[in-house]
């Protein structure tokens, strides 16, 4: 039985499974339908010309984890941003760890998905966001019909959430193969301010299959800082679908980073419904073996006066795939819109591959809009001026990859994260050099 | 002086007719409608075509009939009905002129409409025409002087009586039939073009042109042309097209196939100006080109084209680098207004080591049009060394139409360098404030910056051509064009 069999027939108990109470349900049962109609994305779509899923739907995945697994906080310690007070929302297996989580309901609600969708004190946020900004592809809906557990973060008006949050997704590997559908739900009101660190993690090398969804609402004055950490096993694929939609005069930036994991698709999409909007989209890509990242992002200016801003740099190794398809959309009415984005790529193998389509789709006249998408290599005359100082190839290369990059990393505001990253990134490219000379 | 505004241009812009539209009345010999097996050997046979072109041409009937019209462009429009078209027309006043007096005299006076006297044309120019009324060429002028230089120009279909074993060796290389949709069906039904041969190492003497119309009323046009440039020649080519005004849609599906031998230079100017449907959009050309060339080892071969006319545009000019050193080069100006649009780019395929390519693409969109580039930039694993650089600009004038940037890179070589930029502004205020601040009224400003956008394209056209792409530009910027 394929994957998609196995999904489709697996809803029904899936339904029975979960409490259902009727906004829910009617939502999950519009969405397997529309999954059911089209199914997993093929090459033949226009946006999946470069990334294909077939090594991934392979596998024969168990659809629901059977058992709950617990970790102790020493295991996993290392992938969490643990130098600084935060508060964390981690899944294991799919399932709430409240042993290792730290949520809160004081003024701000940072929680799950499972009990916003049942409890009623959270209907009307529920009715009033859930499922409004996702699209209604394939993938997402396949989310959506099983959507039940992930975070839940609501941040009422005028509050500055003082701590960061950790959205963290392990799986222990207990089952041979596991297919994951964390479901996030991100609602910032009116003048808050939130900052938000997302990552998944695999613990063994047994197959892993994640089909997220987060979405993030952006009220009037609102600004979100959210950060993805993508640095998985060469097993685990990571399929990220994130739908921003933003109210008038706020910001929100998400910064990617995808250090690895088998094959990783980001469907990052803004929408801007409101004046003097601005959205930031950046991301690191640094990749070897045989690893594919694609980034597929969307920026739909709709009103006037807004700005956004993307970024996205990548190093190719090995057998690497690099994809990036930035399309930006521009209505009629967005007039004085600016819109800017950027691509550079280094290619460090000649088996490594990048495809980029930076497109743009323009209807209004009053505006700036401008792409730029380079492929190319080290400078060898600073290659050249490093060496004869003294400074070995390979950390000569390390350090001009870095400052390669380093524009991106530069608009992280958690220090602790920056250092994080930077260490990352030095472990990447086989270098034992703290960057912060 | 009252001021002239950006609005004047605008309104200018949509209330332009089309100034070359005419029909002139020549009895034809048309074909019936449709299109089957026996269409085309009856094409083949009238044109009294050796077996193999007929077989050529079955072959690719048979293909186009399984094959689908393509969907994936960004363009609208009613599919053309392929059994609703009459697939052969000739101007019936047969046998050829030796001098022009014999011909009709009408269609001189199309040619007099059209400001392109063919004798002004031979002592002013110093170019060459093939002209092409519908399907048959009807004079060919200075063959004299091209042949003493061993150069062949002439129409594709004496070329196949006269030349079979060039013909025979090179159509369908670089654009073979089964391409696409469009590609096949010209193969299958192509009824007259251009073909022209440069011996090794001769420099051709004159800029080479043909004339292309739209005369018959249903009759799609399906030109071929295949040019092939021996090691070490060079020539550079004309090719500029008007159609008179008509209600229904015409259907204009052509292929272009280019070959750099070794050392050699194609230089292959185009300009556009088909009828491109009333201030409603109703009527205009259909325009679906496949135009390609390859190139050999050093061998160069650069696209410009100026493409103004056309209710929908689908051409994407080509180079394959193969050979190594090779170069390629697509200079482009789209220029749509009122309900035109225009889909169009170039494929710059790196084979060979050290080639490069560059891309110079500037779209104008007014009135409700919409105008895209697409392209493509491949370069192959075993490309070493191989250089990109693309720059797409477009300029909006309202907020009625549209323009997209479609650019697909495809990098597999870690030596590869490319770069891409894209832009899309208006005329900008401050832009146009600097100008009057200087002393120079709004109406020149405007000229000013709109021949500073596209000056990059322009000045790669050749000099004899310059003058006529001018003359077309400003059919659909009057007032802006200094």
């Amino acid at each position: 039985m394929d994957l998609k069999e196995k999904l489709v027939s697996s809803f029904l108990a899936f339904e029975n499974k979960v409490d259902l109470d009727a906004y829910a349900h009617d939502v999950r049962s519009e969405a397997i339908k529309i999954f059911e109609q089209k199914g997993f994305p093929s090459k033949r779509d226009e946006a999946w010309k470069y990334t294909s899923l077939n090594s991934v739907l392979k596998e024969d995945y168990s659809v629901f984890p059977k058992q709950e697994n617990a970790l102790e906080y020493h295991q996993v310690k290392h992938y969490l941003i643990h130098d600084i007070d935060t508060y964390k929302i981690i899944f294991i297996d799919g399932k709430y760890s409240s042993h290792l989580s730290e949520t809160t309901h004081e003024g701000i609600d940072v929680c799950l998905m499972s009990a916003a969708l049942s409890k009623p004190k959270y209907q009307l946020i529920i009715e009033n966001y859930f499922n409004k900004a996702a699209e209604q592809d394939s993938l997402s809906a396949l989310n959506t019909a099983f959507s039940q557990e992930g975070a839940y973060i609501h941040i009422p008006k005028n509050k500055i959430v003082e701590k960061p949050i950790q959205i963290i997704h392990f799986s222990t590997g207990d089952e041979s193969a596991i297919m994951l559908q964390p479901r996030n739900l991100i609602v910032v009101d009116e003048n808050s301010h939130v900052q938000i660190i997302e990552r998944h993690q695999s613990l063994t090398d047994n197959p892993v299959l994640t089909n997220s969804v987060t979405e993030i609402f952006t009220n009037k004055r609102a600004i979100v800082d959210y950060y993805k950490i993508q640095n998985d096993k060469e097993t685990a694929s990571l399929i990220d679908n994130t739908f921003i939609k933003q109210k008038r005069e706020s910001i929100a930036s998400v910064h990617t980073f995808a250090f690895g994991g088998k094959l990783t698709r980001n469907n990052l999409n803004f929408y801007q419904n409101g004046e003097r909007i601005d959205s930031t989209l950046k991301g690191i890509t640094i990749i070897g073996n045989k690893q594919h990242v694609d980034h597929n992002t969307l920026v739909h200016h709709i009103e006037p006066n807004c700005e956004s801003h993307q970024d996205y740099k990548g190093i190719f190794g090995d057998r690497a795939t690099g994809v990036f398809n930035g399309k930006v959309v521009v209505e009629k009415e967005a007039q004085k819109t600016n819109a800017f984005q950027a691509n550079n790529n280094i290619l460090v193998s000649d088996k490594a591959t990048i495809n980029t389509k930076p497109q743009l789709e323009i209807f209004a006249d009053d505006v700036k809009c401008s792409h730029g998408c380079t492929i190319g290599q080290l400078d060898e005359s600073a290659m050249f001026y490093m060496r004869s100082r003294g400074i070995p190839e390979k950390e000569a290369r390390a350090l001009l990859m870095f400052a390669f990059s380093n524009n991106v990393l530069e608009s992280v505001k958690i220090p602790q994260l920056k250092q994080r990253i930077t260490k990352i990134i030095a472990k990447k490219l086989g270098v034992n050099i703290g960057f912060d000379l | 002086m009252s001021k002239y505004t950006e609005d004047d241009l605008r309104e200018e812009l949509k209330t332009k007719e089309y100034e070359y539209g005419f029909y002139t009345d020549i009895e034809s010999d048309t074909f019936p409608n449709g299109l089957n097996e026996d269409i085309v050997r009856a094409i083949s046979q009238k044109k009294e075509e050796p077996e193999w072109m007929t077989d050529w041409r079955l072959e690719a009937f048979r293909v186009w009939k399984d094959m689908e019209e393509p969907e994936w462009a960004n363009v609208n429009y009613e599919k053309p009905d392929f059994q609703g078209i009459s697939y052969y027309s000739a101007p019936n006043s047969k046998p050829k002129y030796d001098s022009l007096d014999e011909v009709d005299p009408e269609l001189l006076a199309t040619f007099d409409k059209l400001g392109i006297s063919l004798d002004e044309q031979k002592k002013l120019a110093g170019v060459a025409m093939d002209v092409v009324v519908d399907s048959v060429s009807v004079a060919t002028t200075f063959k004299k002087t091209l042949a003493e230089q061993g150069i062949i120009f002439m129409s594709i279909s004496e070329a196949i009586q006269e030349h079979p074993e060039l013909v025979k060796k090179y159509i369908g290389t670089v654009v073979p039939q089964k391409d696409n949709f469009y590609a096949a069906l010209n193969s299958a039904v192509f009824s007259d073009g251009s073909f022209c041969y440069i011996p090794k190492g001769v420099k051709c003497p004159m800029e080479l042109s043909t004339y292309f119309r739209i005369n018959q009323a249903g009759t799609g046009q399906f030109e071929r042309t295949l040019v092939i440039a021996d090691k070490g020649s060079y020539v550079s080519y004309l090719e500029g097209c008007t159609a008179p005004s008509r209600d229904e849609n015409q259907l204009h599906a052509a292929v272009v196939e280019l070959i750099a031998l070794e050392d050699a230079e194609i230089k292959y100017s185009t300009v556009q100006n088909w009828f491109p449907g009333n201030a409603e959009g109703k009527g205009g050309v259909y325009n679906f080109v496949t135009k390609r060339g390859l190139c050999e080892d050093n061998a160069k071969i650069s696209w410009t084209q100026v493409e103004t006319g056309s209710a929908v545009t689908w051409k994407y000019p080509s180079c394959v680098l193969k050979g190594d050193n090779s170069v390629g080069e697509f200079y482009s100006i789209a220029v749509t207004n009122n309900y035109q649009q225009a889909d169009t780019g170039t494929k710059m395929i790196h084979l060979g080591n050290n080639t490069k390519s560059t891309i110079i693409s500037k779209g104008i969109s007014a009135g409700k049009s919409q105008n895209s580039y697409r392209g493509l930039v491949q370069i192959n694993s075993r490309a070493k060394n191989a250089r990109n650089f693309s720059q797409c600009d477009s300029l909006l004038m309202g907020n009625e139409c549209g323009a997209h940037t479609f650019p697909y890179i495809e990098a597999k070589n870690k030596s590869a360098k490319i770069e891409h930029e894209a832009t899309t502004s208006k005329i900008g205020e401050d832009q146009i404030f600097y100008c009057n601040q200087r002393g120079i009224d709004t109406e020149k400003a405007i000229a000013l910056i709109v021949n500073g956008f596209s000056k990059e394209v322009l000045n790669k056209l050749p000099m004899e051509f310059a003058v006529e792409a001018q003359k077309l530009l400003e059919i659909s910027l009057e007032g802006s064009v200094g």
